[in-house]
């Protein structure tokens, strides 16, 4: 009973006192006892895999004893084992094949029949242990075949329980390497499942048969007919299973009418959660295969519509991501847009129409974006409709904010409008703040056209090549701007006060809140709820745009600090730059406009202000702008890092000339000129674009931001802009550079195959410079190699991967793509895209991992996949300890007493010594294998300390006694300690 | 995985229950409620599994009294709603025998339930049953630790789910 009890709750602290004990028990001559103590240890295996690992041959044993009862409990430890490493018990497959023949033949006494079949759950259990150690291993799977073809027979009696054993050999047959006889065996039972008349069945059927259709489309079209009536039963359950089914062979024909099936299910549906999950595919499947775009739209509205307010919110921010990016032709994209806006102007045409939340955004988003498209209609009328939404009470004030912020836009575009004056003047005595900060935004907006163009440059970029990228990042400027986002608003209130010419004041909150405010923005895409929706918009590729930014403003930021003055050379380099043809630049010339054309705007408005607030009030507003723009510039960012490629070298020469000058640029309208009037200004700002134009190479507009960047932070001199910059620096430090440097082995690489690799992969120096892994071959195939390489920097634990092109031919499309577990997390995303790989060459890409969930040992796995001829995929899998994540703590002894104190999870160990052993020794050992720092030694006790990245302590408390060294382990994690003693202890023994 | 064993009957109250992840109390009350809702609105043409939220039900109707497990995804649902019936199957031999020992019920009418009369069961008798497992719900408790045990199924055999209860009830009388 006792045992029983302790394989139900059982606190982990507890388990080292009585591991002993159930360790007895596996050796009791009764086989209830046996068995329970298996059945405690799976308890122990569950919560704490540590502790228990010592005693895995004990497992076998019990896998092999005499009583069924206790090799049954057995397999459930093995099952999990499996689930987690399916590679270190190949060995044992014979032995579950065997005893599942013995299962299957009924060997078993008589008393373990179930309706006269065979322990059915044990069957089904070691089918599914089978399942996993065959899947993707032809050698196991061949062992297979034979029982499970055996049990594939045995299993024809008509009871629901054969059923379910049934279910399980299908689902086990298409997991493992492919038979053809058996496979034709199991459709054969899928198809009977499918047909039969019992209800059961035909839900086990379509279950099973969503699950065969990713291997073997075509089984699907077998039982077409059988589907087709399944739709139409009369029991959801049945529908909703048919539904995942047809979710899975969607492609380009049948979209159409599998997404109206949807739909209707949907709307006939009142649980939120089918709804939510429903949305999701159904959204999901229309940006895969959409025939056309006014389908698209439409589906898309009723997605809206049916979804409302419970739907997940990648849903509309893709929909408004994919219409602002545009696919490949521009002409495609008119249409999409125009159909959008029209078919919103149709529905806004209803009076008292009631739409969710979601809807009325997406809507108000795109007119505001687009409205100019309909040539025909005046922009008056919308803004008439927006208007009366804005006044409808079911509309939330968030959904106002966007619809304010598309009449804002809309205002910038047309020459007057009453409609706006009105609301205005409504809503600059609104009750609602929020409100009534957006009214007087607007309100000042209009007094300043010029301002307000340039702010909202929707017109021009529009017509440019960059379209796509460009009036994303206008909508995100002008999104962030005037929903309330921080740059906005600092600006403006700082125009309002330079208006009431208010001298003393204090810029320094703004400037702290705005940055920290671009940092998280950047970093995180969350800031407010408007600004929310646009920052994850990106949140795709927000990981490229994290590391590229910093990397740009990193590299240059040393240069301009060494050359930053050096006017003289500025005529000359000028004229070297203009020499450079780039004609893939010409691209990038649209984003560059950007930047310039707001800073002398803004220097007019600031002019008659004091200098130093001039100037930081530019470089604020330039930051923000600068870096959005180069975030913009990443949702291209595989051009970018193609051309960064060819002229790495090139390129990197010419920065400084570049940053030089174009700080000049930048401080042209600065100082000569301040009395100049707006109208010369823009002369001025004609000619400035010219040389830009010329000038620009491709990380010109990167320089921009970096300059301003720099200039902000020299200015203000705040402590927390430093914070900032380190911040940044120090994600940069984890990205920086692997372009330029890593490429220059790319470009020296050698036209041998044979001795490239040990040439060219080098680790980037900033990175050689910590300690690191060897580079290791993680997988290969005749044309590419994959090799890794850990790097464990103060803060985070990097992994570097070298992906190789033997081929003589460029390779096209290589994606290296991580599969995710629950143990690691892996920054920024998941997978890594490489456009093209040039023969010969070495791409490398890096990540962050860092340990999501405390585990000794976990194995991060992937594939790589590229294109040549056909797709070809080659997995790899990469081992992760603990100790890659512990990283020593630097603390004095008194800070370790306080910490000691506040910790509550602890666990103890004793360790038998050698007698040449001393603690010091000991001590040592621990602080090389594992990264501990030694914090004191006093006489026969020593302390030490270490955290987990990135910041979770641990200390280590540690005393030797009459040859026995005994451990004690403190952290405010609870598993951190289990997990690092049992490193310390394989430290200790393989000492 | 299994996730959690319900017993509940027709009126929607909960007999019994049994959770293998921690689920919070006042959480508990309103996933029964809403799980019996779902099973009470299906008919006996529909099929016995329901997907809710995130996991899914299988359902078992014995008379006046729905068994209900929640499981995940990778559990089979066939084997599991055999493990309901086994489980029902169990519950008969015990309390078959037990309504003959057990002294307490002697006013009642004895009746050896064989499981197949069990199904068919007038409504007094099936009252009589439930009533039965009412009193002696610690002992379903032991029978359902026997099977299920961290929400996997251990043990199926009948003879030696019983054994350890058996024990019990010897050392009980001596």
């Amino acid at each position: 009973m006792a045992l029983t009890v302790v394989s139900q709750i059982f606190p982990r602290e507890m388990i080292p006192a009585v591991l002993p004990l159930i360790e007895d028990k596996l050796q009791h001559s009764k086989e209830i006892i046996r068995r329970k103590a298996v059945q405690a240890l799976y308890k122990f295996y569950l919560i704490a895999p540590n502790q228990v690992q010592h005693i895995h041959d004990k497992f076998r044993k019990a896998l092999c004893d005499r009583d069924v009862g206790v090799m049954a409990a057995s397999l459930h430890i093995y099952l999990q084992m499996v689930k987690e490493n399916a590679s270190g018990y190949k060995d044992l497959t014979e032995s579950f094949v065997t005893i599942l023949k013995q299962v299957v033949g009924g060997k078993l006494p008589i008393d373990f029949n179930y309706h006269s079949v065979p322990a059915p759950w044990l069957q089904i259990q070691l089918l599914r242990i089978l399942g996993l150690l065959g899947k993707d291993d032809p050698r196991t799977s061949e062992l297979m075949y034979e029982v499970l073809d055996e049990s594939l027979r045995r299993a024809e009696i008509n009871h629901n329980i054969t059923y379910a054993i049934l279910f399980e050999c299908v689902q086990t047959i298409y997991t493992i390497c492919p038979k053809s006889d058996l496979l034709e065996k199991a459709a054969k039972c899928i198809g009977k499942f499918v047909l039969s008349p019992k209800i059961n069945l035909k839900y086990l059927g379509l279950k099973a048969l969503t699950y065969v259709v990713q291997q073997d489309p075509n089984l699907a079209l077998q039982h077409q007919m059988t589907i087709i009536e399944c739709l139409d039963h009369p029991d959801p359950i049945i529908k909703r299973e048919t539904l995942e089914l047809l979710y899975r062979i969607t492609n380009g024909q049948n979209i159409t009418i599998i997404v109206q099936k949807m739909l209707d299910y949907v709307r006939q549906s009142k649980e939120e959660y089918t709804i939510i999950n429903l949305t999701g595919k159904i959204a999901e499947l229309a940006e895969k295969y959409a025939p056309d775009n006014e389908w698209f739209i439409q589906t898309m509205n009723a997605v809206f519509l049916v979804g409302g307010d419970v739907m997940h919110p990648d849903i509309p921010n893709n929909f408004l991501r994919l219409l602002a990016e545009g696919f490949d032709d521009e002409k495609e994209d008119g249409q999409l847009r125009l159909y959008a806006v029209q078919s919103y102007l149709s529905l806004l045409e209803g009076e008292d129409t009631f739409y969710p939340q979601k809807f009325i955004q997406v809507m108000s988003w795109v007119l505001g974006e687009y409205f100019y498209l309909i040539n025909d209609g005046d922009p008056e009328i919308i803004i008439t409709k927006l208007y009366r939404l804005l006044k409808q009470t079911f509309v939330t004030s968030e959904t106002k904010a966007w619809i304010m912020s598309a009449i804002t836009k809309m205002a910038s575009r047309i020459p007057c409008s009453k409609t706006v004056d009105k609301l205005i003047q409504e809503f600059s005595t609104s009750l609602d703040t929020c409100m009534r900060q957006y009214a007087f935004e607007l309100k000042h907006l209009c007094e300043n056209k010029e301002l307000m163009k340039n702010l909202l440059p929707l017109d021009a970029s529009c017509e440019t090549v960059v379209d796509a990228s460009l009036s994303f990042l206008d909508g995100y400027v002008a999104e962030g701007l005037s929903c309330g986002a921080a740059p906005y608003k600092p600006h403006h209130q700082r125009q309002e006060e330079k208006l009431s010419q208010e001298k003393a004041l204090n810029f320094e909150p703004y400037g702290l809140s705005f940055t920290s405010s671009m940092s998280s923005s950047g970093f995180t895409g969350r800031q407010s709820p408007a600004g929310l929706s646009l920052g994850s918009d990106m949140s795709g590729n927000s990981a490229e745009i994290g590391q590229k930014d910093c990397l740009k403003l990193d590299g240059v930021r040393k240069l301009w600090g060494k050359e930053g003055y050096l006017p003289k050379k500025e005529n000359k380099t000028g004229k070297e730059d203009k020499t450079q043809p780039a004609p893939e630049d010409s691209i990038l010339v649209g984003h560059v406009d950007d930047p310039p054309l707001i800073q002398p705007e803004q220097q007019v408005v600031s002019l008659s202000e004091e200098e130093k607030e001039k100037q930081q009030l530019a470089s604020t507003l330039f930051v923000g702008l600068g870096t959005s723009s180069t975030v913009s510039l990443m949702g291209k960012a595989d051009t970018m890092t193609q051309k960064f490629k060819r002229k790495s070298k090139i390129n990197e020469t010419h920065t400084r000339e570049e940053a030089s000058s174009i700080q000049n640029f930048a401080t042209l309208p600065f100082s000569p000129f301040p009395d100049i009037t707006p109208n010369d200004k823009e002369n001025f700002q004609g000619n400035e674009h010219l040389e830009l134009r010329k000038v620009s190479l491709n990380s010109s507009e990167v320089l921009e931001a970096s300059v301003s960047l720099d200039r902000s932070q020299s200015l203000t001199e705040a402590g927390l802009d430093e914070k900032l910059s380190d911040y940044r620096l120090s994600t940069s430090s984890l990205f920086a550079d692997s372009n330029i440097e890593v490429l220059q082995p790319s470009q020296s690489a050698p036209k041998t195959v044979a001795n490239k690799v040990s040439l060219s992969l080098c680790l980037p120096e900033e990175l050689a410079d910590h300690p690191h892994s060897e580079i290791v071959e993680l997988c290969s195939s005749d044309v590419l190699t994959v090799y890794s390489c850990k790097v464990w920097t103060d803060d985070c634990s990097l992994l570097v991967l070298f992906v190789a092109n033997k081929s003589p031919s460029p390779l096209k499309t290589v994606n290296l793509v991580f599969e995710s577990t629950e143990h690691f997390k892996i920054f920024e995303n998941l997978s890594c895209h490489f456009p093209v790989i040039e023969a010969q060459s070495i791409e490398s890409c890096r990540k962050s991992v860092q340990l999501e969930k405390i585990c000794t040992t976990g194995i991060l796995s992937g594939f790589v996949s590229y294109h040549l001829d056909m797709d070809t995929h080659l997995e790899f899998s990469l081992i992760f300890s603990l100790s890659d994540f512990i990283r020593p703590m630097e603390i004095t002894t008194e800070d370790f007493g306080k910490l000691w104190l506040s910790f509550s999870n602890d666990v103890k160990q004793n360790f038998k010594m050698s007698p040449q052993e001393s603690l010091l020794i000991a001590l040592n050992t621990l602080k090389q294998k594992l990264k501990l720092h030694i914090v004191e030694i006093i006489g026969n006790e020593g302390l030490a300390a270490c955290r987990l990245l990135p910041s979770v302590p641990c200390l280590l408390h540690c005393r030797t006694h009459a040859r026995t060294l005994s451990l004690w382990l403190r952290s405010s994690c609870s598993a951190l300690p289990d997990s690092l003693l049992y490193q310390c202890q394989k430290v200790m023994e393989e000492s | 995985m299994i996730k959690f064993f319900l017993m509940v009957n027709k009126q929607g109250q909960t007999r019994l229950s049994r959770y293998y992840e921690h689920v919070e109390i006042p959480k508990r009350t309103m996933l029964e409620a809403e799980v019996i809702k779902n099973c009470l609105s299906r008919s006996k043409e529909q099929c016995s599994f329901i997907e809710y939220k995130d996991f899914k039900l299988v359902y078992r109707q014995y008379a006046a009294l729905f068994i209900v497990v929640g499981i995940n995804e990778t559990e089979n649902e066939m084997a599991v709603y055999e493990l309901i019936h086994n489980f029902v199957e169990v519950l008969d031999r015990y309390f078959s025998r037990v309504s003959e020992l057990d002294v307490s019920f002697s006013v009642l009418p004895r009746i050896h339930l064989s499981f197949f009369v069990f199904l068919f069961l007038t409504a007094c008798s099936i009252v009589w049953q439930t009533f039965k497992i009412m009193f002696n719900l610690d002992r379903v408790h032991i029978i359902l630790d026997e099977m299920v045990l961290n929400g996997c199924i251990v043990e199926t055999n009948k003879n030696r789910i019983l054994a350890p209860l058996l024990v019990l009830d010897k050392m009980a009388e001596s």
